[in-house]
């Protein structure tokens, strides 16, 4: 592994040790012509590796998948669950998709930002939260519904953005404590 | 094979032919747009995402409307191509691209070659009733050699074809999906953060001025019109094959005394032929040859003339960096020679002497601003400019190219052997150099000088080439992509050349990155590569070591091939290149 890299872009040299033993373990034939096909799943361990896929890592995924640069960074900016920039340590996800829309999720993504002082898409100051929109996660019985991290809620009010926000502030605030 | 019929035709095709593919058979023309057929070079672009091949389509009754360059054919398939609601439905697909395509035309580079406007001409779009949101972009000029303006873009996607398919070099991809996806370098970069090579292919198929030449016409204006500079021309060999299209003489005119009149007429001080650099380039080169060969290290040595070539080894292979030839490409040999030996001859300083280049490349721009070529201050090259510059700035002028009277080049650089001139075709450099190799090995006159093995459009080309007893393994190869099989061949240990000649362009210089478009014609490149070895033929002397003013360079100036001076002015080395 060219070292040089990780410290180009200042993230640890073991999660790119993790990465790379993840790519080792798909033994991956650079000559092979479905390699591409590898490529998903790789940026998928990478950004939960990393939380985030800035060019560094990408240089280092094309360059050991085999793929030139500009495949990988066609890719992920064609997928909205792929993100070139830090999120925050809690991610909040709005479902955007059509049921969710019309049962009122653009209200609650509102009350979200509200609440957080950031818009769609960007990271609160301390880097604690971050809000996205979501296209529809097949959970439409639920609608609206909300992603924090890996939990869903389902049939959520403007009025609970409070309570699930107070759940995750406290949280922050515990992790701080221990330390 | 599959039988169908096309507008009430019958035709016989091969199956995984394409109802385009049909209708060529018959002679019948369907419009194309996305679609680049390089024929030649076994790259084809059907991404169907221009919608203009619209046809009619009937299978066992179930009628319907598909694109022809990318619907394979159906046994029993019947095909309209000019109903009227066909073309309703072009005129439409046009509307629709229009919609977001600035109204530039007047100023635009591309104007009167460009395919969108072609068509928009042909199917007599004098309105744009489709209005909607507009992409505006940043243009790129961050590089030395080529223009991106994406505002122009309409995501056929023939320059991605030809970028990492053909070229593997992967620098233009898709990017972003939906109204903003684009063409691009990997995250929106501007090339020069890319492992862009400057080849210019994307250049040349892009259907549009989404991808042009960064144009130096006025810097050269300038300097022509400046009294205190003394300006020179340098010509490529391959210029004089293209340049004639421009002025509508059929492909594979051969322009040469054409085009040192119309330079003389635009105003150059004194008009050179970068074949006389050329023949310098290979009594250096076949030195280095000989005296690898010899020693038998280092090898294969791999010629250095195409920079576009050593861009992408300084990118992609930096472990062979060692093995190309040190010898500096013809145009730099060229500056740096004018503005030696000839400053001093006729006693002009090196600072008051501009140097310009009429080059087929867009990777030559790149070149002459490489800092290993500057010195002092003192730029080799100052100014280059492509076939299709050189043309334009006639067109300024007034200068009808194809009324000129033919005339010849000055000297002392402009004094060529036939040796030079197949420079401009893939395998050209090689067999100049294997001319000259063999009879300073041997001592003997080569009585045949053509080395037809290595001479054509192929990706790859390999001899075995007998001096004296001496089996000497050399291959060709034009393309980056199949540069690149050669070099992982070298890098696995599993070649057995002394040397190889690597172009970027498919089939060399005549398909150079500034040369005339030709749209997807590859028809075109046979008559130009015609064209090459017909002038070399008419040579009386066609060994580049036979050259009497380069003997007398040596005699004068550079005392004898691989001197000391020989080094200092007409050698260079290699970097690697960060990906």
């Amino acid at each position: 592994m060219d070292s040089n890299k990780t410290l180009e872009i200042g993230l640890p040299k073991e999660q790119f040790e993790e990465l790379d033993r993840y790519i080792g373990s798909l033994k991956i034939d650079k000559e092979d012509e479905r390699r591409t096909g590898y490529l998903i799943q790789v940026l998928h361990k990478a950004q939960h590796i990393f939380g985030y896929l800035p060019v560094g890592v990408q240089k280092f995924i094309a360059e050991n998948v085999g793929v030139p640069h500009s495949d990988v960074s066609g890719v992920i900016s064609f997928y909205n669950y792929f993100t070139t920039v830090p999120r925050g340590k809690t991610r909040i996800s709005v479902c955007m998709g059509t049921a969710c829309f019309v049962k009122g999720a653009g209200k609650v993504l509102s009350e979200f930002e509200r609440y957080l002082k950031i818009k769609n898409g960007e990271v609160s100051e301390d880097g604690k939260f971050s809000i996205d929109i979501l296209r529809c996660v097949g959970a439409c019985g639920l609608a609206p519904v909300v992603i924090v991290n890996d939990k869903v809620y389902g049939n959520v009010t403007t009025k609970q953005v409070g309570d699930i926000m107070a759940l995750y502030i406290n949280e922050e605030a515990t992790h701080a404590d221990k330390k | 094979m599959s039988r169908i019929t096309i507008n009430d035709i019958q035709v016989e095709v091969f199956k995984d032919a394409t109802i385009l593919d049909a209708a060529k058979e018959v002679g019948i023309y369907i419009p194309t747009l996305c679609h680049l057929d390089l024929e030649q070079f076994n790259i084809e672009n059907k991404a169907g995402s221009c919608r203009i091949c619209m046809v009619d389509v009937d299978t066992n009754g179930r009628k319907k409307m598909m694109p022809a360059c990318c619907t394979p054919v159906e046994e029993g398939m019947v095909v309209k191509t000019n109903t009227p609601e066909v073309v309703e439905v072009r005129r439409t697909v046009l509307q629709l691209l229009l919609s977001d395509h600035p109204f530039e035309c007047l100023t635009c580079p591309k104007s009167l070659d460009c395919e969108l406007q072609a068509l928009a001409k042909k199917f007599g779009i004098y309105e744009v009733t489709c209005t909607g949101k507009m992409s505006t972009y940043e243009i790129d000029h961050s590089s030395k050699s080529i223009k991106r303006d994406l505002s122009k873009c309409i995501m056929c996607r023939r320059c991605e074809t030809v970028c990492t398919t053909m070229q593997t070099v992967g620098v233009l991809s898709g990017f972003g999906r939906g109204f903003k996806a684009v063409v691009a370098p990997p995250e929106m970069e501007p090339l020069t953060e890319s492992v862009c090579v400057f080849c210019g292919q994307c250049v040349n198929a892009c259907p549009t001025a989404a991808l042009t030449e960064i144009n130096y016409i006025s810097d050269v204006w300038k300097a022509i019109n400046n009294p205190n500079k003394k300006v020179i021309v340098q010509t490529a060999p391959a210029v004089r094959v293209g340049i004639g299209e421009e002025f509508g003489l059929p492909a594979g005119t051969e322009a040469t005394g054409m085009l040192t009149a119309g330079l003389r007429r635009l105003g150059f001080d004194a008009v050179f032929d970068t074949n006389f650099s050329a023949d310098l380039t290979i009594m250096e080169e076949a030195h280095e040859l000989i005296e690898r060969v010899k020693k038998n290290e280092n090898l294969p040595i791999l010629t250095s003339c195409c920079p576009g070539w050593i861009n992408f080894l300084e990118f992609q292979f930096p472990e062979l960096l060692n093995i190309p030839s040190t010898c500096k490409s013809p145009q730099q040999m060229f500056g740096a020679i004018a503005k030696s030996y000839y400053a001093e001859k006729i006693g002009v300083k090196p600072e008051d002497m501009v140097v310009v280049s009429i080059m087929p490349c867009l990777a030559k721009k790149y070149e002459a601003s490489r800092e290993e070529f500057i010195k002092d201050g003192i730029t080799d090259v100052d100014y280059v400019l492509t076939t299709r510059e050189l043309a334009q700035m006639l067109k300024e002028a007034g200068i009808n190219l194809d009324k000129l009277k033919d005339e010849e080049y000055d000297n002392p650089l402009g004094e060529s052997s036939g040796a030079a001139v197949i420079f401009g075709a893939s395998g050209g450099v090689l067999e100049a150099a294997l001319r000259t190799a063999y009879e300073w090995i041997t001592k003997k006159t080569l009585g045949n000088v053509n080395f037809k093995d290595v001479r054509g459009m192929e990706g790859v080309k390999e001899a075995t080439v007998d001096i004296d007893g001496l089996k000497v393994n050399v291959a060709v190869t034009s393309g980056l992509g199949n540069a690149r099989k050669i070099l992982t061949k070298i890098k696995k240990g599993e070649a057995n050349y002394h040397a190889i000649e690597i172009m970027a362009c498919p089939g060399g210089c005549l398909n150079g990155g500034g040369q005339p478009y030709i749209h997807g014609d590859t028809s075109i490149l046979d008559k130009r590569l015609k064209a090459i070895y017909s002038i070399d033929e008419s040579k009386v002397i066609r060994k580049s070591h036979e050259n009497p003013y380069i003997k007398k360079l040596y005699d004068e100036f550079l005392i004898e091939p691989g001197s000391h001076k020989s080094h200092d002015l007409l050698h260079t080395q290699y970097f690697k290149k960060n990906k």
